[in-house]
């Protein structure tokens, strides 16, 4: 006992004061007082917290029935019953919402051809009704993230500074990866960052909100919708419009590594023949 | 009194007389305009170097004229509208106005910068050409070390263009110009302090490179160039071995006319080249790039090629850091090893391989007849060597972009270059001086045996025998005489000795019309009659 202790002394002093209740007393108090509490939790609990087998009795819409009834077929034998996900193969995507859906169905990198490093972009399995059908089928089963309906890109005539916006946006955010051009650019291990020069604003727009692959997400409160849809503009606008000045040529927008080939197989190839012609000439 | 008649035909040869008569110079002009240059195609190599010179002189004028080498900070409010309104340095913003609003500014820019990139190919293209012929033996070995130096020179005048424009490519360069002056034991903190003012990035450095781009560098270059081809025309070209030709004269055309007309040709030919690919490819566009913030790095941020094998020696490079502890300890960090020790090792080496090889060879005389390739097998398999390391270097220089192109794992072609950098240039020696050897052997055969006639001869008893041509005398017995090597080509088939038609001349069309090969009389002509039964079974 700690009866020694000023602490203890204090107490027994205190209790002393009122008539002590009886041993047996004590003991049932002290479990009505337990049962109570835990009563009160449970109920809280049970109030608040979704059911156990809420999804089993919410009616899914007709889209993500047909979904549901592609997933069973598609997606099952990795992402497991009721997208649950399955140790080793495939994660869960209860929480990814209809935008990692639409990104990764609709750019043809889901279903996946093999397990590997990183998966490839392909022409798409599904059409887009049925990319549909699947973003809303997961999208009712654990919510998350969706793509706004609307332009994603900013009318640089009446907000001019979306542009400029987006630009310093991107080489902040995007360049690393992603590259200066948009071209693409190699990641640790066999992954990489893909070319930006093909993706619609949508699959932009739902990468960075979804994360895919080995790209980190970039929800809202890192980059407002305002200010993706700026660097989305930027995107359109600057590196897959072809309007870069410069000549015919951009080399692939890869930087020094092309220019330092070209000046070899362009430059110093026609000045050797110049020579072997001028030289030839006696 | 008479007026007298203008005689046209006269007039120049009346200056020609006055310039003389007050300055002189005809005697030295003559031995000018008739010495003479030996004439082969891979002379000229060097001369693409001194064009893209002045090419790269010319134009970069013309930039200084627009160019604000200043850090002051403005905002943009040019043309380029996915820059406006962004803050960057002067520096930058005179270069986007350069590119968008100056009058052709973006093709001279252009222009520029794939003239200093052929400047520098030329000049390693040239520097193997010297190599692999032995033209830097005895007495040209200075003139060899200049041309490494002017190498060096060029090296840096394309690294202080490069950081120039102040965009993001700019700006990650010099971080990592920075980062190897740091790596310096005990000086490098001073050593950067020094050159940035102050921490990096400061706000000195452009206006320094700007000095050190526009005036030391080109300067030194000038003088360097100067010298460099003032030694060639006193101790006059080398030449290839031929008849007539001797180690102690030179034999070709003279410089004027025909010399002359050539250069001048060529030069519109590389002149032209450099404003075609200026006009057609773009380079460095500074405008994607942004302004420099020290926070963003672009994936494929590489130095210019000439740069890159250090960047790919560095990527190479393990990260082996040596702790010394003493006093509050130093660190000799990996950085140290590929980009100061390497580069220092890499410059002096090559000055110092004429006076290695003289000194192995015991070989000092003086030379001025041009070796083959395979006759000098060592050498060959050095520089094979020494070209397989840089190629290995420059990939791994661009590793990043050939990993993701060509969907090879970054790691993986780390690891390739690593063990490649050592196993290849060994590798590549073996091979090349086999190869040398191997086509010497065929040389000395044909000059001991004859051309291949391609004719087989059926003797009496029955023996195929292989006909050969001899290339000179014959004994008593038909056998060929052996004939020495005379260090130049051997001909090796039929039509190089006129006994047969010459081969077809030219390179999409043919030239001439080949000669139909003349048929043996006591071959029967293949046409048959023009009519033939047909064979039945005769039912």
């Amino acid at each position: 006992m700690t009866s020694d202790t000023p602490a203890g002394r204090r107490f027994r002093v205190f209790t002393r004061r009122r008539s002590a209740p009886s041993r047996a007393r004590r003991r049932i108090g002290a479990a009505v007082r337990m049962l109570a509490a835990l009563a009160l939790a449970g109920g809280v609990y049970t109030a608040f917290a979704p059911g156990a087998f809420a999804e089993d009795d919410r009616q899914l819409s007709t889209a993500a029935q047909e979904g549901k009834a592609l997933f069973d077929n598609s997606c099952i034998t990795c992402h497991g019953r009721n997208a649950e996900g399955v140790e080793g193969r495939g994660p869960s995507l209860i929480g990814v919402g209809s935008a990692s859906v639409e990104f990764q169905v609709g750019t043809g990198r889901m279903p996946m051809t093999r397990q590997e490093a990183q998966a490839e972009q392909k022409r798409p399995v599904f059409d887009e009704t049925q990319t549909k059908q699947l973003g809303q089928y997961i999208q009712e089963l654990g919510g998350g993230p969706e793509i706004p309906a609307g332009s994603l890109t900013k009318d640089v005539e009446s907000d001019p500074e979306a542009l400029s916006n987006g630009g310093e946006l991107f080489r902040l955010n995007c360049s690393q990866c992603h590259g200066f051009g948009g071209a693409g650019g190699a990641l640790s291990s066999g992954k990489f960052a893909p070319s930006l020069h093909d993706p619609t604003a949508e699959q932009i727009y739902g990468a960075m909100l979804t994360g895919p692959q080995n790209m980190p997400v970039f929800g809202d409160n890192e980059l407002t919708p305002s200010e993706k849809q700026d660097i989305i503009t930027y995107i359109s606008l600057q590196l897959q419009e072809d309007t870069d000045p410069g000549g015919l040529f951009d080399l692939g927008g890869y930087g020094p590594s092309t220019e330092g080939l070209a000046i070899f197989v362009v430059g110093i190839t026609l000045l050797v023949f110049a020579a072997l012609w001028i030289a030839g000439k006696s | 009194m008479k007026r007298r008649k203008l005689d046209l035909a006269q007039v120049p040869a009346n200056i020609g007389k006055g310039v003389d008569d007050r300055f002189q110079a005809a005697t030295p002009l003559r031995g000018l305009l008739n010495k003479v240059f030996p004439d082969h195609w891979s002379f000229l190599l060097g001369e693409i170097a001194l064009f893209s010179f002045v090419v790269l002189l010319l134009s970069g004028v013309f930039l200084t004229l627009f160019f604000d080498p200043s850090m002051r900070e403005v905002a943009y409010d040019g043309p380029y509208t996915a820059l406006r309104g962004t803050e960057m340095s002067a520096a930058y913003a005179s270069s986007l106005h350069l590119s968008f609003e100056v009058r052709g500014g973006l093709f001279m820019r252009q222009m520029h910068h794939w003239a200093a990139l052929l400047f520098m190919a030329s000049i390693v293209i040239h520097m193997a050409r010297v190599f692999f012929t032995g033209a830097f033996r005895k007495p040209r070995e200075a003139n060899w070390t200049i041309g490494v130096i002017l190498f060096l020179l060029g090296f840096f005048a394309g690294f202080t263009g490069y950081s120039l424009p102040d965009d993001g490519l700019s700006g990650t360069g010099l971080r990592i110009a920075s980062a190897i002056m740091l790596s310096i034991p005990v000086i490098g903190t001073w050593l950067s302090a020094a050159v940035f003012g102050g921490e990096y990035p400061g706000e000195l450095i452009i206006g320094r490179f700007y000095i050190a781009h526009v005036l030391l560098i080109p300067g030194g270059l000038l003088a360097l160039i100067a010298a460099h081809l003032g030694i060639v025309f006193k101790q006059k070209h080398t030449q290839w071995p031929g008849p007539m030709r001797t180690n102690d004269n030179v034999v070709g055309e003279r410089m004027f006319p025909r010399y002359a007309l050539k250069q001048g040709g060529f030069f519109m030919a590389v002149f032209g080249t450099i404003a075609l690919m200026a006009g057609l490819f773009q380079i460095n566009p500074i405008w994607l790039f942004g302004p420099y913030r020290a926070a963003e790095v672009s994936s494929a941020s590489q130095p210019d090629w000439y740069v890159m094998f250090m960047d790919g020696l560095v990527r190479l490079m393990p990260a082996w850091q040596i702790d010394i502890p003493i006093g509050d300890g130093y660190v000799i960090p990996p950085l140290f090893w590929p980009a100061v020790v390497g580069l220092g090792a890499l410059f002096t080496l090559p000055m110092l391989y004429p006076s290695m090889e003289a000194r192995r060879l015991k070989d000092h005389k003086s030379h001025h007849i041009l070796q083959r390739p395979r006759d000098a097998p060592e050498r060959t398999g050095v520089g094979a060597m020494a070209f397989t390391f840089f190629m290995v270097a420059t990939i791994s220089g661009a590793n990043d972009v050939i990993a993701d192109k060509f969907h090879i794992s970054l790691n993986a072609m780390t690891w390739a270059g690593r063990i490649g950098l050592i196993l290849l240039p060994p590798l590549a020696y073996y091979i090349s001086v086999r190869i040398c050897l191997g086509l010497q052997q065929h040389d000395r055969e044909v000059l001991a045996h004859g051309v291949e006639t391609g004719i087989i001869r059926r003797l009496p008893n029955g023996k195929f025998e292989e006909v050969h041509q001899p290339l000179g005398p014959v004994d008593d017995h038909g056998h060929p005489l052996p004939l020495d090597y005379a260090g130049w080509v051997v001909p090796k088939k039929m039509n190089r000795l006129g006994a047969l038609a010459p081969a077809v001349k030219g390179f999409f069309f043919p030239v001439e019309k080949p000669v139909e090969a003349p048929v043996s009389p006591a071959v029967p002509p293949v046409s048959g009659p023009g009519t033939r039964e047909e064979i039945t079974s005769g039912r």
